[in-house]
């Protein structure tokens, strides 16, 4: 018998987390008990994006949303909606400051201003499943690569599409396929890069666990085009769901004949192999990714050679990004033109975030190239939570920057956003508001890639690790005038003496920071105050005529700083003040200062 | 399984094709049986089985049936709502197997709307 309803359970990492596995069990039995296991098939899909709302369940056709299920909510939801037809409300999601509930997917903001190409499967297939991923035109593009495309159309299509690296660089695609295919040797390789080691980002495992064929037909063309037969997916063994899905992936497609010899008859042999790296953020820079593979220590190499003429083993090899490679298929199958057609002169088609920290939405988007910073921040994510101000978003990383809020109308754009000294980056989107200190964010940032550098070079070695005490020496007040000068030296010298990008854009959200906002530098070093009221050593907290003496901040103090007689003002004692702020948590009365 | 041909492969997608449009919420003809407790009683779900069966036999995959809650003529149920693409949707009250089978016949599958069953043409917007 037909299915008449499909109920589509996110089985994304943030979802299972929040426990969706255990909502789609019972959501099976429930349907059983009903009686309704032969019209109604419980399906499980990638990450839908709205990870904040997770577990989340979407039922079609109706394309109704339902939103932080538990599996207690599921008796009620099955005799409500799949038994009696009528969808319930209160598991409906509700934007913030809104009244009303949204029934359907297809009506919330965080959705409906998306535009979907990598992420084209997302919530629609079983990402286990090879003929799910069939229905949906998977493997289309490759009969048409094999049957009606040589290699240099394939190549022309991907270069008049205007794609460009979705790994950081940005570099064409076609351009790089084109020198690749070039170059001279009979054995080449093709390249997944799935390191994906900025803090925050998560677009790449997304893609891999929502929908693996994807990124395999992807590969699968390229290798076409540079007369590879070879690949490797490099992915990081911290993404177990995401290797799950791809190795299941990898073998349905050898089992349909898709990968291996004489692909669909058609006398073209390829063959890919998953990598799992250890997770070292300099492993996703290419060189060091190569290293890595051919079982050495992950760290870069200089280019001249690059792997396009000399990569893995010596030989020719491309490297490109997960959601590179998800976008090809599509390119190939509804031509070069259309993706063009979106996005701006020199930015073409659509880019995937990660919408991460101080923001009402957080989850994962796919927007067309040439939106605004503040569309995506407020009309997909929903805005600030809390009626807090938007501050800063922080772009691309530790090798990005921050961009404040004056730019809010900053097109999502490779030179738009170098403009302001951030980077596109890969994709990740944090969100600041007025209580993020930004040289605190600085120093968050910086003493990532202190920790990850490779130690090769000493300016990224010893440089960043100079440049992170003084972040830190001023975090505690104990900044000097000459501190920012010495800042703005280091990160010149570390810039221009390192050998990788990793070093080569340490500096960024140092730079970037004390461009827009130099004067929380110099309010921590000179009046030893952080404006955001962030940094815990320069706080003060002081009681003020509103303290009616109740006592209660006397009693949660945990260094007994507080005194006072019942029903007088009480007085915080500096010297015993550890800065913990549970008073000012406590009182109900806003009688405690916090400056 | 052995490996694919081409062919193969436009056959796996023509079979998975009606789940895949059911998915994507694209369809030529809505089928909408209500039923709320009252329906349910009057044989609403009978009908549902009947149309999932015949939907099925029909060979045609653009064709989706749901459920939705209570009509409000409870006196009339089983009902249904027949929604073509580009057309105002039509309600059909107090059926049985027979007539369910000869709405689907004339009016889903040939779009001529069988007025003898028919309640009401239009729709009064659903909650
Ligand atoms: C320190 C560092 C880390 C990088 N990490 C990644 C990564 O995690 N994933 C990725 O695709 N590219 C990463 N890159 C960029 C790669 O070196 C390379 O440019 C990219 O994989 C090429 O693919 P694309 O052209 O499709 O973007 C990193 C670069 C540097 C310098
Ligand atoms: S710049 Fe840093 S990470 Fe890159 S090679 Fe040099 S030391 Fe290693
Ligand atoms: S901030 Fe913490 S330590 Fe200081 S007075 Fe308040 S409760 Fe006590
Ligand atoms: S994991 Fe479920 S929405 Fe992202």
């Amino acid at each position: 018998m037909e299915f008449r309803t499909h109920i589509m359970v996110c089985a994304g990492t943030a979802c299972v987390s929040c426990g969706s596995f255990n909502v789609k069990k019972v959501l099976e039995e429930e349907i059983k008990k009903r009686g309704l296991d032969k019209e109604i098939l419980v399906v499980a899909t990638g990450c839908q994006g709205f990870c904040a709302q997770g577990p989340i369940v979407v039922v079609q056709p109706d394309d109704i949303f339902y939103q932080l299920l538990t599996p207690e909510d599921v008796p009620f939801l099955v005799e409500e909606h799949f038994l009696k037809g009528r969808p319930v409300k209160k598991m409906m999601y509700t934007p913030p400051g809104e009244k009303t509930e949204i029934p359907t997917m297809s009506e919330i903001g965080f959705f409906n201003k998306q535009r979907l190409i990598a992420l084209r499967n997302k919530g629609l297939i079983d990402a286990e499943q090879i003929d799910d991923y069939i229905g949906r035109n998977g493997y289309n593009a490759l009969i048409k690569v094999l049957t009606e495309m040589t290699q240099d159309d394939v190549i022309k299509s991907i270069k008049d599409s205007g794609l460009r690296g979705r790994g950081g660089g940005g570099f064409p695609t076609g351009l790089k396929w084109e020198i690749c295919k070039n170059s001279k040797g009979d054995l080449k390789y093709i390249i997944c890069n799935a390191d994906e080691g900025d803090p925050g980002a998560y677009m790449d495992r997304s893609i891999i666990e929502s929908d693996p064929h994807s990124v395999i037909e992807g590969m699968l063309i390229g290798a076409i085009a540079i007369g590879a037969h070879e690949g490797v997916v490099y992915i990081r063994t911290e993404y177990p769901l995401a290797i799950k899905r791809l190795e299941t992936a990898i073998e349905q497609a050898r089992e349909y004949g898709l990968l291996g010899k004489d692909i669909l008859g058609k006398g073209f042999d390829f063959d890919l192999r998953i990598k799992q790296g250890a997770g070292a953020f300099v492993c996703g820079e290419e060189t060091a990714l190569l290293a890595s593979i051919e079982g050495k220590r992950g760290m870069p190499n200089k280019r001249p050679p690059f792997p396009a003429e000399s990569g893995l083993w010596g030989k020719p090899t491309n490297i490109n990004n997960v959601e590179t490679w998800a976008n090809i298929p599509w390119i190939i199958l509804n031509g070069a033109d259309r993706f063009a057609s979106i996005g701006t002169e020199k930015s073409k088609g659509t880019k995937v975030f990660s919408l991460v920290g101080k923001i009402n939405n957080t989850g994962l988007v796919e927007v067309p190239m040439g939106i605004t910073l503040k569309e995506i921040i407020f009309d997909i994510g929903g805005g600030v939570p809390n009626g807090k101000k938007f501050k800063a978003v922080q772009m691309g990383g530790p090798s990005g920057g921050c961009i404040p809020a004056e730019l809010g109308d900053t097109i999502i754009d490779y030179d738009s956003v170098n403009a302001t000294g951030a980077i596109m980056g890969s994709g990740g989107m944090v969100v600041m508001d007025e209580t993020t200190c930004m040289v605190d964010v600085a120093k968050y940032f910086l003493n990532f890639t202190q920790a990850e550098s490779c130690g090769k070079c000493t300016f990224c070695r010893i440089g960043t690790k100079r440049m992170l005490e003084i972040l830190q020496r001023i975090c505690e007040g104990k900044g000097e005038e000459e501190d920012i000068e010495k800042l703005q030296e280091l990160a010149a010298q570390i810039k221009d003496s390192s050998l990788c990008g990793l070093g080569q854009t340490a500096p960024n959200p140092v730079l970037t920071t004390l461009k827009y906002f130099r004067h929380e530098y110099e309010a921590h070093i000179r009046d030893k105050k952080c404006p955001a009221k962030s940094c815990k050593t320069l706080l003060t907290f002081e009681i003020n005529d509103k303290c009616i003496g109740c006592g209660a901040c006397a009693r949660v103090c945990p260094t007994k700083a507080i005194t006072g007689e019942k029903k007088k003002k009480h007085l915080i004692d500096q010297a015993k003040c550890i800065k913990c702020g549970a008073c000012f948590d406590i009182c109900k009365f806003s009688s405690i200062d916090k400056n | 399984m052995a490996k694919l041909s081409i062919a193969d492969l436009e056959e796996i997608r023509n079979k998975v094709k009606k789940s895949t449009l059911l998915r994507e919420g694209s369809f030529n003809a809505k089928i909408t049986v209500h039923m709320g407790t009252c329906g349910i009683a009057a044989g609403a779900r009978t009908i549902m089985n009947t149309l999932i069966q015949i939907i099925e036999e029909s060979k045609r995959n653009d064709i989706i049936v749901t459920n939705s809650g209570c009509a409000g003529f409870c006196s009339k149920e089983p009902m249904v709502t027949v929604e073509l693409k580009g057309e105002s949707p039509v309600k059909y009250s107090s059926l049985n197997e027979s007539k369910i089978k000869k709405i689907f016949e004339e009016h889903v599958l040939n779009g001529r709307i069988v007025a003898e069953y028919a309640l009401a043409i239009g729709n009064e917007r659903e909650p």
